[in-house]
């Protein structure tokens, strides 16, 4: 009989691996914030001016292009600690810990719902941070949207990072992830409310301002920008936490700890 | 018991509706030849009024009962009655009125008209045309220094300052400046004046008891084309601390300190920025954007711009009243 205590075990145990797994690699994490400080300080100046045309919501006035891009930064930021998080299960699959993890009797649903939050632990004190740093460059939201906004990058890295799950049962090897950047992360944020409004995809495409609205990453950016600017934004969260749902039912059931055996066995 | 509880909610209604003479923001609409009315507690628009064709420069009479407004296209300035909200009268203003000041006497009216190359000094009581002062090529600027000695006129393409005695009516004195001249504004203890050059880029500080320039600044909007930049609508806080000043196309609004003449900031407002006025208690400033069609709401404490209020097409100028 598994008791309440256990599972408290359980998740405390995951939790603390992977914050000192953060400790650890600290300066991977610290290049996970370089980029998206290069968007904001470089790319971002060079847009400065451009974007003030138009008021959309939740904004009451124009905005700076650095205003407009930075929750779309805090999601590529937990777009990519999602991946690699996710990734690296694969190799802590075959070798580590993630092994033994799963050989504890906890539900496994629990045990990656368990490390989904982990992961999205460690993204969302890196978004603070990079908030933190993007009051430099004059991105100063309310206050209480700091606070407002921790639900929705919660959410955000709980799909995100069963996204990456997900794609990992896919992908056989830790060396793939040049193929996940091509074809998951780029085209993600890219496509989406991320670098521009959709009004001005519409614009340019309408081809891209659907894909753009088919893009869960696309909610989730708008769900962040919302909460960040203290507005309610049903349809953003609504699509974000569907998706989570969808993703996370797939990913539990998908993942298969023996297909790495086999695949051990294959490449014997 | 009923009764009770209906004197009770009349009481109710009666205090909710007290505060309704809400502190209001009177806007001109160039394009659409009207006038927005925006209450200053809550940034919505109250109501929008017809007016006279192309409304542009408009202000408060000294005793806030009046609006006057330059209706370019009509040829005329109107005279709103701000208790009715009607059009009560019309004032002779020579052809094309754009810039108007009243003096501090309350009567005189110093009207520029651009197409003419005059200055026309209408009395408001009488309707008399006091004086036609003949100035420089296409005048735009108008300002009264509140102490009422000197009213200070521009001229676009003479790029001048052409400074006129109250008293004679006459030119005592030009200040070249930069190119197109639009603006002027005097500090409250009538001191110093600002003018704005929209081409030169520029604005020039100017000692009134020496009638000389005492000092002249530009700026420079990270990521805005320097040909943008085009300073027009000045404001003064009372206490000396800041000047904003409009800079047009950049879609920018300055602050400058009003000591040493440094830019502090430039603060993102809604296209083509044209005229600024300070609410009562200079908490709020207020600016017109003339392409994007709104005002924007700027907050002098935080110098961040909290709001922008979609009005009429191309909205000129901005005058709260402060009696509201």
């Amino acid at each position: 009989m598994i008791s309440p205590s256990h599972y408290w075990h359980g998740f405390v145990g995951v939790q603390t691996r992977e914050w000192l797994r953060f400790w650890q690699q600290r300066t991977r994490f610290a290049s996970a914030l370089v980029r998206p400080l290069l968007w904001l300080v470089v790319f971002a100046a060079g847009f400065r001016a451009v974007l003030g045309i138009s008021i959309i919501p939740p904004y009451d006035t124009y905005i700076t292009y650095e205003n407009y891009i930075a929750p779309g930064l805090c999601g590529m930021i937990i777009l990519f600690n999602s991946m690699q998080g996710a990734l690296s299960m694969v190799y802590d699959r075959e070798l580590g810990s993630m092994r033994v993890l799963l050989t504890s009797p906890l539900p496994r649903p629990f045990l990656l719902v368990t490390k989904l939050l982990a992961m999205g632990g460690v993204s969302v004190a890196q978004v603070y941070l990079f908030l933190a740093l993007a009051l430099l460059v004059d991105v100063e939201p309310p206050n209480w949207g700091y606070l407002a906004v921790l639900p929705a990058l919660i959410l955000t890295s709980l799909m995100l990072g069963a996204l990456g799950l997900l794609i990992a049962t896919w992908v056989k090897q830790l060396e793939n992830f040049a193929g996940v950047m091509n074809f998951v992360i780029f085209p993600m944020f890219f496509l989406s409310s991320a670098l521009y409004p959709l009004w001005r995809m519409n614009e340019a495409s309408p081809w891209l301002y659907w894909i753009c609205q088919f893009n869960p990453f696309t909610h989730a950016v708008e769900a962040i920008r919302f909460s960040l600017y203290l507005s309610w934004n049903s349809q953003a969260f609504g699509i974000t936490a569907g998706t989570t749902l969808v993703l996370a039912l797939l990913a539990t059931a998908s993942f298969r700890p023996q297909r790495t055996r086999i695949l051990g066995k294959d490449s014997a | 018991m009923n009764n009770r509880l209906k004197r009770t909610a009349l009481a109710a209604m009666i205090g909710l509706s007290t505060p309704a003479l809400a502190s209001v923001a009177y806007v001109s609409n160039e394009k659409d030849n009207t006038l927005s009315i925006i209450d200053t507690d809550t940034h919505m628009v109250l109501e929008t009024i017809e007016v006279g064709q192309r409304p542009r420069g408009i202000l408060l009479s000294k005793d806030h009962t009046k609006l006057y407004i330059c209706a370019s296209d009509d040829d005329t300035v109107q005279v709103l009655d701000l208790a009715t909200r009607k059009i009560i009268d019309t004032l002779p203003s020579g052809e094309d009125p754009e810039q108007f000041a009243l003096h501090p006497n309350n009567k005189h009216l110093y009207i520029a008209n651009e197409d003419d190359a005059i200055v026309t000094v209408v009395d408001v009581d009488t309707k008399d045309v006091l004086a036609q002062i003949d100035v420089g090529i296409e005048p735009e600027g108008m300002a009264v220094s509140p102490d009422g000695k000197w009213a200070v006129n521009t001229s676009e393409t003479t790029s001048m300052l052409h400074w006129i005695n109250t008293e004679t009516f006459e030119i005592e004195k030009n200040i070249v400046v930069g190119q197109r001249p639009r603006h002027v504004e005097f500090s409250k203890d009538s001191k110093i004046a600002w003018a704005s050059a929209e081409i030169g880029g520029t604005v020039h500080i100017i000692d009134v008891d020496k009638l000389e320039q005492i000092h002249q600044m530009s700026f420079k909007v990270p990521g805005v084309n320097q040909d943008r930049v085009q300073p027009v609508g000045i404001e003064l806080t009372s206490d000396g601390k800041y000047a904003f000043v409009a800079l047009g196309p950049s879609n920018h609004v300055a602050v400058v300190d009003a000591q040493s003449y440094e830019v502090l900031d430039y603060l993102l407002v809604g296209a083509r920025v044209w005229q600024l006025d300070l609410d009562k208690d200079e908490k709020h400033l207020y600016t017109t954007n003339g392409v994007s069609g709104d005002v924007s709401v700027i907050d002098v404490d935080e110098l961040k711009v909290l709001k922008s209020i979609k009005v009429g097409r191309y909205p000129w100028g901005v005058v709260i009243d402060p009696s509201s």
